[in-house]
């Protein structure tokens, strides 16, 4: 019989997973996704920006007049559509997590500090975030489309700028409650510093969260940048992006519907997994995290 | 109260400040403006007139002052494609897109509200069912894209709806409910997670003891609480109509400050590009504060946390 009694992590009711099974489908349009923008290069059947004017327009292989060559058919310069759309997945793939990392960094450094330290700091940060939330992304990124020029840099940036303010407020509402916890007056009475309660218990205890946020952000950032590049404000062409792909296509509609059709699925395709993914990951991870 | 809004008022003024002095250094920093005025031929003479005249020689801060001196009077100076002052274009524009902005609020309104609520009561039923399709679709589907097939679809191969452009009122049905439906899906989800809340709480089923009607318990005691988050929520959904608008305007060729934009970026415009982004900026800040003047009304403790 043991004297001591050691508060045992297996005795604490575990937490009841509302989760319901792991979404399959999702992860695996996800994976498909990431497997055809990583191996781009060695899927893509031709060159996606090898114009080939005698052969534009042609219609995907199953309507009349569609060949094996161009499975999915080829656009107004000739340019084959898969080979395009395989591309532009690695593009805009990158583009949300490159966006979504950066931002959630920067949200949740802030998020950190105003909770940490609280008061006047807390406040000072919390009205530049709010302030930054209530600003349209669409507007820094015409305005730097217009100046510096639209490039996948600037993209970036342009949402980063704007995003990373949802990450400091949840963040920051997140340490709020957990600065009120024991473990933390036990870390400071043992003489930790603002930078290992932050580091070592404050990040941990925030993790779930914040798998969850970026999880349901990357696919509002592929949405944000394909509208970006949609309205010629984003990736410039001739780089394959989903967005400026519809944008080319959308003239054209009436006669050659796949031009415009395949990105836009494309892109329905993979923000709905991302979504019933964040979903499911916030369910099991973080139930109380109230979603935007 | 006074006090709350005071303070929020000088906020957005701030914001707003910083905002033009983005904009300011962004004009500066892509060069000499005068390289784009003035004639290949122009000698360091004509160079230095030029200057002179648009006051390019003065500091910085006066530059800067002037120019939001100017802004402030609405003089955004002349569009380099249409060669009209921008506020003219300006007054042309903003009308039509408030109007479909309007039309897209009362259709996100009419949809999320009956939605939320009846998913949030009926939980687990079809009804909750279809409203969580309506939301993940809602914040899944590209809205440029569903614009594209819908003007295709609805309005060039069945023709029953005009495809752009506005003449009268079923101009509106597409581009309306294209813009409200982004809205709808989020608003939605907060309605029905503030209602599965507010349902389970001591009141409401005090309420229910009572002996009151079960239609007012959830339309008028549940719902009245359930709405504070989304009035907390409606500054950001307000900035993200703004946004999904000029995509929509776009694709609708619908004669709004969207559709400015968009022309502005295509011809790189920059008079036009800084007066629409700077008008689109104070109204959001406006919104905004109403939204928190509004708030703070309705919720007594958000004006004593301060």
């Amino acid at each position: 019989m043991s004297t001591i009694a050691v508060p045992e992590i297996a005795a604490q009711p575990i937490p009841e997973r509302r989760g319901r099974r792991l979404p399959y489908v999702s992860l695996a349009i996800v994976a498909t996704f990431v497997l055809a923008g990583v191996l781009a290069p060695l899927l893509s059947p031709s060159d996606p920006l090898e114009q080939a004017l005698r052969l534009k327009f042609r219609p995907p292989v199953w309507e009349e007049r569609g060949t094996w060559a161009n499975p999915l058919g080829t656009d107004r310069l000739g340019r084959d559509m898969l080979s395009r759309m395989l591309w532009g997945s690695r593009v805009s793939l990158a583009a949300g997590v490159l966006t979504v990392l950066l931002a959630s960094a920067f949200g949740a450094a802030v998020g950190l500090v105003a909770g940490y330290y609280g008061g006047r700091v807390d406040a000072a940060l919390m009205r530049v975030t709010d302030a930054t939330l209530s600003f349209p992304v669409i507007l820094l990124a015409l305005i730097l489309a217009v100046t510096v020029g639209p490039s996948f840099g600037n993209v970036v940036i342009a949402i980063a700028v704007i995003l990373w303010a949802r990450y400091a407020r949840v963040i920051r509402g997140q340490v709020l409650t957990l600065m009120e916890l024991d473990f933390i007056a036990q870390a400071r009475i043992a003489g930790a510093g603002a930078w290992r309660i932050i580091t070592r218990h404050l990040v941990p205890n925030t993790l779930n969260t914040l798998v969850v946020l970026v999880t349901l952000q990357i696919g509002y950032v592929i949405i944000v940048e394909a509208s970006l590049s949609f309205l010629g404000a984003g990736i410039p062409p001739p780089t394959p992006a989903w967005g400026s792909m519809i944008a080319e296509g959308r003239e054209f509609v009436t006669s050659a519907w796949w031009v415009s059709f395949f990105p836009g699925l494309a892109i329905l395709l993979v923000v709905l997994a991302f979504n019933l993914l964040g979903d499911w990951l916030r369910d099991t991870l973080d139930p109380k995290l109230r979603q935007l | 109260m006074i006090r709350f809004v005071v303070v929020r008022l000088l906020q957005s003024l701030v914001a707003l400040a910083i905002l033009t002095i983005v904009v300011f250094i962004l004009a500066r920093a892509t060069g000499d403006p005068l390289h784009m005025i003035l004639p290949m031929s122009a000698t360091e003479e004509d160079y230095a007139n030029a200057r002179a005249y648009l006051g390019l020689d003065k500091p910085y801060v006066h530059q800067y002052l002037s120019f939001v001196g100017k802004a402030v009077t609405g003089d955004f100076g002349n569009s380099i494609r249409a060669r009209k002052p921008v506020v003219e274009l300006l007054q042309e524009r903003l009308p039509n897109s408030l109007k479909l902005a309007l039309f897209a609020m009362i259709v996100s309104l009419g949809l999320a509200f009956p939605l939320g609520v009846m998913a949030a009561v009926k939980k687990d039923t079809a009804i909750d069912r279809i409203a969580q399709i309506v939301a993940v679709l809602g914040q899944s589907l590209p809205t440029f894209w569903v614009a594209i097939i819908l003007v295709e679809v609805v309005a060039g191969r069945l023709q029953w709806l005009p495809a752009g452009g506005i003449t009268g009122f079923s101009s509106y049905v597409l581009p309306g409910f294209t813009l409200g439906w982004f809205v709808v899906a989020g608003m939605m989800r907060l309605l029905r997670s503030g209602m599965l809340e507010v349902l389970d709480s001591e009141y409401v089923k005090l309420a229910r003891v009572k002996g009151v009607v079960e239609h007012r318990v959830i339309w008028l005691h549940a719902l009245k609480n359930a709405l504070i988050p989304v009035v907390t929520f409606a500054g950001i959904y307000f900035a993200i109509l703004v946004t999904t608008a000029i995509v929509v305007e776009t694709v609708f060729a619908w004669p709004g400050l969207g559709r400015l934009a968009y022309d502005g970026i295509t011809s790189r415009d920059f008079p036009v590009i800084q007066a629409v982004v700077l008008t689109t900026a104070a109204i959001v800040a406006a919104v905004n504060l109403c939204v928190d003047c509004l708030y703070a009304f309705i919720d007594p403790r958000i004006r004593y946390a301060r």
